[in-house]
């Protein structure tokens, strides 16, 4: 695949953000260890853009300049107290574009044309020989067929569901905490009659779509299973209060760094599996200590609302 | 297969990794480790870029520069304004230190 130089880097980029994480926990090492990790996100991009075949580099590298000024000007302008909602908002378009990227790959297989067999655990990926496609009239060379078959295999999939549903529910609820941080919204918890079990319902149609996406590999039933993630989102975020709405930005990105990962599974990149994946088990640990420094438990913070509401009423 | 188990192990050593390298955290700096572990998801750049750079269709191109944009956002964002918290804590110190 990859070059082994270009593997080596990312390793490098790897041990940077485990230093970045660990500078990050203690006061005297902790702009020391931020340096680090962004200096880690540098040679992986750099490393990206050398080892893999990048087509529309003009296009790409403009949409990056777009990014980091955006970016940049947005984290240098905003007020100091303003600067949890805009942690959630980039929080929210990393979990995004994780559920784009994952849209885009599982609709390769079925752009060149290839679809997925019968049967759920159907993981032999030599199934694609006996596709019309073999005969290289579409122009793919076996390389490249047996890449959209693995694909479309029942573990890269059921990754590739996940990466959707949960980078929608980063994307919403991330959106709908800045809106409640920012004012635009009201910070009250917002609940309405059945609120726990319409967000049941969501849950068990977002699970059920996720099962059929991965039975059948279609692309329709994919951007379905993203609308029904956002709509899980806002029902998440909705019921929590003001004042515990950081914990659920520390909540959400920990999801966020999931569904990086499970998308670093997809694309067989081990670098974004390993920062998906420390993103995700320390933020799952950063957000029991933030609730516990307030007196909280995550649970009560999520679905407090709900209890509160149903004894009321 | 194997592919997929190696990747599998990986991840399984890094949740360990994940859980051991933040346990000992102050809570002073809550936010700024939240945000820079923010910055550090945004590396899902380097996923948008190898999609981008593979797409042969205008629309899928059209996405996936949104995804790179949305990405880029994220990473830059991330650590600049995870810088700018810090050097607020850094800068509280000396006015502290002579009252």
């Amino acid at each position: 695949m990859i070059p082994v130089w270009a593997q080596v880097c990312y390793v490098v980029a790897a041990v940077c953000f485990i230093l970045a994480l660990k500078g990050l926990s203690s006061p005297k090492s902790a702009r020391r260890g931020n340096l680090i990790g962004a200096f880690g996100a540098l040679l992986a991009v750099v490393v990206t853009f050398i080892a893999y075949d990048i087509d529309n580099l003009g296009w790409i590298l403009a949409a990056v300049a777009v990014g980091a000024i955006g970016g940049a000007w947005g984290a240098r302008r905003v007020a100091m107290t303003a600067m949890p909602q805009l942690v959630a908002l980039f929080n929210g378009v990393g979990g995004g574009a994780a559920a784009l990227v994952a849209l885009l790959e599982l609709s390769e297989p079925a752009r060149a044309g290839l679809v997925k067999p019968d049967g759920f655990f159907n993981n032999d990926a030599g199934w694609f020989a006996y596709s019309p496609l073999n005969d290289e009239s579409g122009g793919h060379s076996l390389e490249e067929l047996e890449r959209l078959a693995q694909l479309l295999t029942t573990g890269t999939l059921t990754a590739t569901a996940f990466t959707i549903l949960i980078g929608a529910v980063s994307f919403s609820g991330s959106v709908i905490t800045f809106l409640k941080l920012q004012e635009l919204m009201t910070g009250r918890p917002i609940t309405f009659p059945g609120g726990p079990f319409v967000f049941g319902g969501v849950l068990v149609a977002a699970l059920g779509l996720g099962v059929w996406t991965v039975a059948t590999g279609s692309v329709t039933l994919a951007i379905i299973l993203a609308i029904v993630g956002l709509l899980a989102g806002v029902l998440l975020v909705l019921p929590v209060g003001g004042a515990d709405v950081p914990i659920v930005i520390s909540l959400l990105n920990a999801f966020t760094g999931l569904a990086v990962a499970a998308g670093g599974y997809v694309l067989e990149n081990a670098l974004l599996l390993v920062a998906g994946t420390l993103v995700g088990a320390s933020g799952t640990i950063l957000t029991r200590a933030m609730a516990r420094a307030m007196g909280r438990s995550v649970s009560s913070i999520l679905f407090g609302a709900f209890k509160g509401g149903s004894t009321a009423g | 297969m194997t592919e997929g188990v190696a990747l599998l192990t990986v991840f399984v050593l890094a949740v360990f990794v994940g859980f051991e390298v933040v346990s000992k955290v102050s809570s002073t700096l809550h936010t700024p480790l939240m945000s820079g572990a923010n910055a550090i998801h945004g590396v899902i750049l380097v996923g948008s870029v190898i999609v981008a750079g593979t797409a042969d269709e205008a629309g899928v191109l059209v996405v996936a520069l949104i995804a790179v944009v949305l990405a880029t956002l994220n990473l830059v964002g991330g650590f600049v304004v995870t810088d700018r918290m810090l050097e607020m804590f850094g800068g509280k110190r000396p006015p502290d230190a002579p009252a």
